[in-house]
């Protein structure tokens, strides 16, 4: 309150001193923002639009079209669907274990701690860990492998897209403790005290006021997730050493052999199609996020 | 009755005990797995990174630890001194630009790594000819990568301290716009400086996309590269970093905390 009077108080006087200055203070930082952000994401959209020579062409984004391209685009998007599925609904079950523990206690400093770097930091590193933990040297498979069970009995899947879903979920359930877990703590008391009131059960508060009042940011999370996966290039590129199974490899195939598919600026045409569907995602998260806000004062 | 939507202890810890073992069971298996020698079990492979003639084998491996480190030191600079200002200058005298703000900061949320290092490859070749090729330069772009972390804990402690009135009582007592951001701004806001700073150092550690397709050395690529010759110090240094990175993250909880307690203050 104070703070809100104090500025709309003092807001006259610090427009009268130098504002030239204060615009020049945000031109360093509009400066690099615009060459390192704004700039390549410009170039890697247009690139797509150009020949080997630099003349406008279609001919990129035809093979869009491409039923090679258009396998992967589909592989990035269902292995993304499936995992922020498990993801979303694994960890707003941790969530819900973690509710009405105060966010201050050792608990929710260490989950919260190793569901950040897990989540974010993890990359080529979780791939390492996967192969340790399931590769055919593994203790684990030899402990199957002791049991009768070889779980490779189908060729080596864990170098291919099957082998993606465990390490994705890996780090889609603690996203989603991370996104979810404000939400979640939202829930006020008063509600289920209205609720108790009123004569409802435990169950009839999840059903006709949590689970309503939480859908809303469920599916944010959901979608955050969604783009998380679609993007994730690092575990994919340490563990699928071979092949694109998915459209950031096929980037990184783009980008490092002269041409793929007989064209040259393939790479361009799917980074632009990659935007394309990060755009509606998080177009749909931001309209979401919107609703969910409704409840939150 | 009060707050009937809490769990009870025992759903607790089946969710509990069930989620922490999926998180668990592969750290676990990869901790045994660095034990490993030909006969069973011993540290043969964490006395190996000491031994001076798997040096050459492992030689990379410090080239990439000493660049992730210079790498996270030049982005620490560029929050400190390009970003954290930005955000100062955005509250104090242009409220308005603060969800134009906010928004640019998200950005490198909806364009993938992937994505920005085709439009960046391009770039780079400028920064090369101007720069040289030396690994430090990515943190031009490590800048960018960590603006959506670094920039929420900053945000939270300004939110938590009164800009304004502070800015309003140096002035008035003949402080100059320098001595305000240095000798009260800072100090005040030397929490989320201080997250923002760690968290920009965790998502440095970790990057392997824009190192490996600009072709510049750094932890992550040292790792894929040493893979192959030796997967289990491969897989020691992983886990080490990741337990760096959790122990980082720590401490900003910790830090994190003296935050949340002063706006409770206020």
């Amino acid at each position: 309150m104070s703070a809100t009077a104090a500025s709309t108080g003092t807001r006259p006087r610090f427009r009268r001193v130098r504002g030239w200055a204060g615009t020049l203070g945000l031109a360093p930082f509009t400066a690099y923002v615009g060459l390192f952000l704004a700039l390549p994401t410009v170039l890697a959209i247009t690139t797509g639009l150009l020949d080997v020579n630099g003349h406008l062409t279609w001919h990129n984004f035809s093979a869009l079209a491409d039923p090679v391209v258009l396998r992967t685009f589909w592989a990035s998007i269902w292995l993304s669907l499936l995992t922020a599925a498990i993801g979303a609904l694994v960890g707003a079950l941790v969530c819900y274990a973690l509710l009405g523990i105060a966010s201050t206690r050792p608990v929710r400093v260490v989950v919260d701690a190793a569901a950040s770097v897990l989540a974010q930091f993890g990359g080529v590193m979780l791939a390492f860990v996967f192969i340790a933990t399931m590769g055919r040297n593994s203790i684990i498979n030899q402990w199957l492998t002791g049991l009768g069970i070889n779980i490779y009995a189908s060729g080596m899947w864990l170098y291919d897209l099957p082998g993606l879903i465990l390490p994705y979920i890996y780090f889609q359930i603690p996203l989603m403790v991370i996104t979810f877990m404000p939400a979640m703590a939202g829930l006020k008391p008063q509600w289920a005290e209205a609720n108790a009131v009123l004569g409802g059960s435990r169950w009839t508060f999840w059903r006709r006021i949590g689970l309503p009042v939480l859908a809303p940011s469920f599916f944010a999370s959901y979608l955050l997730l969604f783009a998380n996966s679609f993007s994730a290039f690092a575990t994919a590129a340490a563990l699928a050493s071979q092949g694109s199974q998915i459209v950031p490899l096929q980037i990184r195939a783009a980008l490092t052999s002269e041409t793929v598919l007989g064209r040259s600026n393939l790479a361009g045409a799917l980074a632009a199609g990659m935007i394309v569907v990060m755009v509606l995602v998080m177009t749909g998260y931001a309209a979401v996020q919107r609703r969910a806000g409704r409840w939150r004062s | 009755m009060k707050t009937s939507f809490v769990p009870g202890r025992a759903t607790r810890w089946i969710i509990a005990v069930i989620v922490g073992a999926f998180v668990l069971i592969p750290l676990l298996a990869t901790l045994e797995y660095t034990f490993r020698d030909r006969t069973g079990h011993s540290f043969a492979h964490w006395a190996a990174i000491a031994d001076p003639a798997k040096a050459s084998v492992y030689k990379p491996l410090w080239t990439g630890l000493t660049n992730s480190l210079i790498l996270a030191a030049v982005t620490i600079v560029i929050v400190l001194v390009l970003v954290a200002p930005t955000m100062i200058l955005v509250n104090l005298r242009f409220p308005k630009l603060r969800r134009v703000f906010e928004f640019v900061a998200l950005l490198p949320i909806t364009i993938p790594a992937i994505v920005l290092v085709v439009g960046l490859a391009p770039v780079y070749r400028v920064v090369g000819h101007l720069f040289g090729t030396g690994a430090w330069t990515l943190a031009f772009a490590y800048g960018i990568l960590v603006l959506p972390f670094s920039t929420r804990a900053i945000q939270a402690n300004i939110d938590a301290i009164s800009l304004t009135t502070l800015t309003e009582a140096a002035r008035s007592l003949g402080a100059s716009w320098f001595g305000v951001i240095w000798r009260v701004l800072a100090p005040n806001l030397r929490g989320g400086l201080l997250a923002g700073s760690l968290i920009s150092v965790a998502v440095v550690l970790g990057e392997y996309t824009l190192a490996s397709l600009l072709a510049r050395q750094n932890l992550q690529t040292a790792l894929v590269i040493v893979n192959q010759s030796d997967a289990w110090v491969a897989v020691i240094f992983s886990l080490l970093a990741l337990a760096f990175c959790f122990l980082l993250l720590l401490v900003i909880g910790r830090v994190g905390r003296v935050g949340s307690s002063r706006k409770e203050q206020a």
